[in-house]
């Protein structure tokens, strides 16, 4: 246990440089793009006098030398403070987490939807390889993977919403409704359902696959062919010895995919109107408003960063015999 | 009238009659319902008191005012300002400004709100207005509803800049001693308009609600105005159709469904209400080219180009082929008696020859590369078109993409371009927008959307500033064309077509396109037909 600690903390420290590392790292790429938020908001305003845009930059502290620029925005993130975003007229933590809510609902539920979905379809394929069942969840995998995730979206929304009238076409609630509760909730999921699904189908794909091939190769070994000789039907086999050996890799997968979390789905957000972190990370590169983007992306790395440090514990638990590596 | 000599005109007379008691029925306003309506890109801010951005000024001036709006013919009409007089030599213009109306705090709106909004905001911050309002020396207040602008000289342009869009007037009370630009209120805005403010959720959606005191008693008629911000065309057509949006300015849904939504009789496209914009499709070239220098090369360019076919196929349909710098639509100065460019791809050929840019062996005779405005796919295959038609006459082009930041540090910073596309508002008077591509004084690096091309020619230039201060409306009209046919013959500049935007609205929708400033209205006067 002591042990495991020690192991937890000397990760978590590895961690700090890493993060800075990627700031740093960012904060230079980022510069790289031509062209500044000033440009953009002129741009917008249609014209604008050389005074006006030199004022823009003052306020923004664009006029100030890059290592300036960069030393401020290090010494405020070591505050816990990831700046102002200058076109939001709004502190960047506070537009993040304005959007974080929505990011997550539409990534958790896509996810988990996705998780089960690609369990469930991966044992089933695998259980009947190469037969009339496999075929058909391989086949549809494919189709799903190869199609582009705004065309499905669009489609569905076509279908469901402009033919059928099943569903709204987009946003997040119907504003102005003002429901509460239950009828609240409800409305909400009403919107969820759509840009959920087309997501979850893209993950879904990859999960079957994956889930597949690791419960192929997990029923070759030894250990399936001694559960089977005592006796225990293919059903027992499949679920309660093979899955939990095949479900490593899946887990792999799943802290990947839980570390983009904050990303969320730019084309999924943008499809649907959905008020996301993905959409807000975006406009923020067309707009160069450089403090929101450096600090999603510095959340972002902060996430995957954590959430390898869970999964190398749950490896441990899911497979007792591999310890938390050193 | 004669007795109808056959069955089927006594049938069309009777269609008409019930089209004229629908018309009729049609015209009572009913109050009450919710609007919902979409507005693309999301705004930054909401007030546009010295922010220009389109989709500011979409929001913002449902909630706060100007002194006047604009009939179709840019005839100025009342709103804060009831009557209006500008003396005989043009320096001092007196507003008797409306009684009894108060900002959505409460506070009573007096000649204070316009001097400061006159003298802090649009002249220092408005980044047209410092120049549109530039000759304001004071405004004085010889009553709490009387303000008189006093003007170092004439400045004729200014009467067409008091809307709600380009001369926002903001609270005083909330606004005097911070600092404007960053004040909290530009995200909630305080007005005097027909709607107040309610709440913005950023990425989502901004929700005002009816002013019930507003100054105009009976108005708006509408309970909540609901603002969406969704960012996919396609996605903004479906909400369309499924009825979850029913109005949206700006062109909302790609041109090629327009045709779709048009059949299902269930909306209106409007393109009337841009009168105010004056939007102008134009190429840029830039003078220091070795090539683009030679003024038979750029007229050469302006005879490769079917403008006709452009606006038809990739425009389809919305817009006219432009002739001079001025769009038609500004009737009070508009001419058509300009050096013309009809598409003539021989004396294209001809004119390069004579430049000395000779075809090389039949192939090309030189290479250009082509910054595009990088605002949809309208405008990439507006490029991919001038590079089929420039290479039809021996200029090869090659195109290059890049995001908006990109392309205006390019051309308006770095100067490093040989020619674009871009569109620019024309605006209602040549000073507040036409001049800036022209005017040499204007050539400011840095500065999005100035002369860009490094056009400098003193005889433009006389003509420029006779316009800014010639008070007289004839003599003024005269240098003005004087100055589209200098321009058109030098063509620095290539004007290929008048954009015409389009407002789609659900037939239920009443009244969107009330005024010259279509969807920048303030909506008092819109209703739902039930």
């Amino acid at each position: 246990m002591r042990s495991r600690l020690a192991w937890l903390l000397r990760r978590l420290a590895q961690a700090v440089p890493i993060v800075v590392g990627i700031a740093v790292f960012n904060f230079a790429l980022l510069h790289l793009a031509p062209g500044d938020a000033a440009d953009v908001l002129a741009g917008e305003a249609g014209g604008a006098t050389p005074e006006y845009v030199q004022q823009l930059r003052r306020r923004f502290g664009l006029d100030q030398p890059l290592p300036v620029q960069l030393g401020r925005y290090l010494l405020n993130v070591a505050r816990l403070d990831l700046g102002f975003s200058f076109r939001h007229s709004m502190p960047v933590s506070e537009l993040i987490f304005s959007r974080l809510p929505a990011t997550l609902l539409l990534m958790v539920s896509a996810i988990a939807l996705a998780f089960g979905l690609g369990v469930l379809l991966g044992v089933t394929a695998a259980r009947s390889v190469n037969r009339l069942a496999d075929n058909l969840i391989s086949v549809a995998a494919l189709l799903v993977y190869a199609t582009p995730i705004f065309w499905l979206g669009l489609m569905m929304i076509l279908l469901f919403s402009v033919h059928l009238g099943w569903l709204p076409s987009g946003g997040m609630f119907t504003v102005g409704a003002d429901f509460a509760g239950l009828a609240r909730a409800t409305d909400i999921a009403r919107h969820l359902v759509l840009p959920a699904v087309a997501l979850a189908l893209f993950y879904t794909a990859l999960y079957t696959r994956l889930m597949r091939a690791s419960m192929l190769e997990v029923f070759n070994l030894e250990f399936v062919t001694t559960a089977r000789a005592k006796g225990l039907g293919e059903r027992a086999v499949a679920w309660r010895h093979v899955l939990r050996n095949a479900l490593l890799p899946m887990v792999t997968m799943l802290g990947l995919q839980t570390g983009s979390l904050l990303g969320g789905s730019v084309l999924v957000e943008t499809v649907f109107g959905w008020p996301g972190l993905g959409r807000l990370a975006f406009e923020a590169v067309l707009q160069r408003d450089h403090n929101l983007l450096l600090g999603i992306l510095l959340l972002s790395s902060v996430l995957v960063v954590a959430v390898n440090v869970v999964v190398d514990m749950l490896y441990a638990v899911l497979d007792p015999r591999i310890e938390a590596a050193p | 009238m004669p007795a109808p000599r056959n069955p089927l005109a006594s049938l069309l007379a009777g269609a008409a009659l019930l089209v004229a008691s629908q018309v009729s029925m049609a015209q009572e306003p009913v109050r009450g319902g919710t609007l919902s309506m979409v507005v693309q890109p999301e705004p930054p801010t909401l007030v546009s008191a010295f922010n220009s951005a389109a989709p500011i000024g979409v929001v913002s001036t449902k909630i706060l005012e100007g002194l006047l709006t604009y009939d179709f013919d840019m005839n100025p009409k009342p709103v804060l300002a009831e009557t209006w007089k500008v003396s005989p030599d043009g320096k001092t213009i007196t507003f008797n400004l409306r009684k009894g109306v108060k900002w959505h705090d409460g506070r009573d709106f007096t000649a204070a709100d316009v001097q400061f909004s006159v003298m802090k905001v649009w002249k220092e911050l408005h980044p047209r207005g410092r120049s549109t309002f530039a000759k304001v020396t004071a405004v004085e207040m010889p009553s709490p509803h009387v303000a008189i602008l006093k003007l170092s000289e004439p400045s004729p342009y200014l009467m067409s800049a008091l809307t709600s869009y380009e001369g926002q007037v903001l609270p005083k009370h909330l606004y005097e001693g911070t600092d404007i630009a960053q004040n909290p209120y530009n995200s909630k805005p305080v007005g005097t308009g027909p709607f107040v403010f309610r709440e913005w959720q950023k990425g989502n959606f901004a929700l005002l609600e009816r002013n019930p005191g507003y100054w105009d008693a009976k108005k708006p008629y509408l309970d909540k105005l609901v603002l969406r911000f969704i960012p996919d065309a396609s996605a903004r057509a479906a909400a369309f159709e499924t009825g979850e949006v029913q109005l949206g300015g700006f062109s909302p849904v790609p041109l090629s469904d327009v045709k779709r939504l048009q059949a299902s009789g269930r909306f209106d496209v409007e393109t009337r209400g841009y009168e105010y914009l004056a939007p102008m499709f134009l190429m840029e070239f830039n003078l220091a080219n070795p090539y683009l220098k030679d003024r038979r090369v750029r007229h050469a360019i302006a005879h490769a180009i079917d403008r006709d076919l452009l606006v038809k196929t990739v425009w389809f349909g919305f817009g006219t082929p432009a002739t001079g710098p001025i769009p038609s639509v500004l009737t009070q100065f508009y001419t058509a008696e300009v050096p013309k460019y009809p598409f003539d791809p021989k004396r294209a050929e001809q004119l390069l020859d004579e430049a000395g840019f000779k075809r090389a062996g039949g192939g090309a005779r030189f290479r250009l590369v082509h910054d595009y405005l990088p605002y949809g796919s309208d405008y990439q295959r507006t490029a991919e078109y001038l590079k089929q038609a420039l290479g039809k006459v021996g200029i090869e082009v090659e195109l290059r993409a890049q995001d908006t930041a990109a392309f205006l540090k390019r051309v308006y910073t770095d100067n490093d371009f040989a020619f674009t596309i871009n569109f620019f508002y024309a605006l209602p008077d040549p000073t507040i927008g036409v001049q800036r591509i022209y005017w040499s004084k204007n050539i400011k690096k840095g500065v999005p959307f100035s002369n860009a091309s490094g056009y400098a020619d003193a005889e433009a230039d006389r003509l420029i500033e006779a316009i800014q201060v010639e008070p007289d409306r004839r003599k003024r009209r005269e240098l003005i064309n004087a100055f589209q046919r200098k321009v058109t013959e030098d063509l620095p500049v290539l004007d290929l077509f008048e954009t015409r935007f389009f407002t789609l609205a659900s037939k239920k929708v009443q009244n969107h396109t009330a005024t010259a400033e279509g969807v920048y209205g303030s909506f008092a006067s819109v209703w739902l037909a039930k």
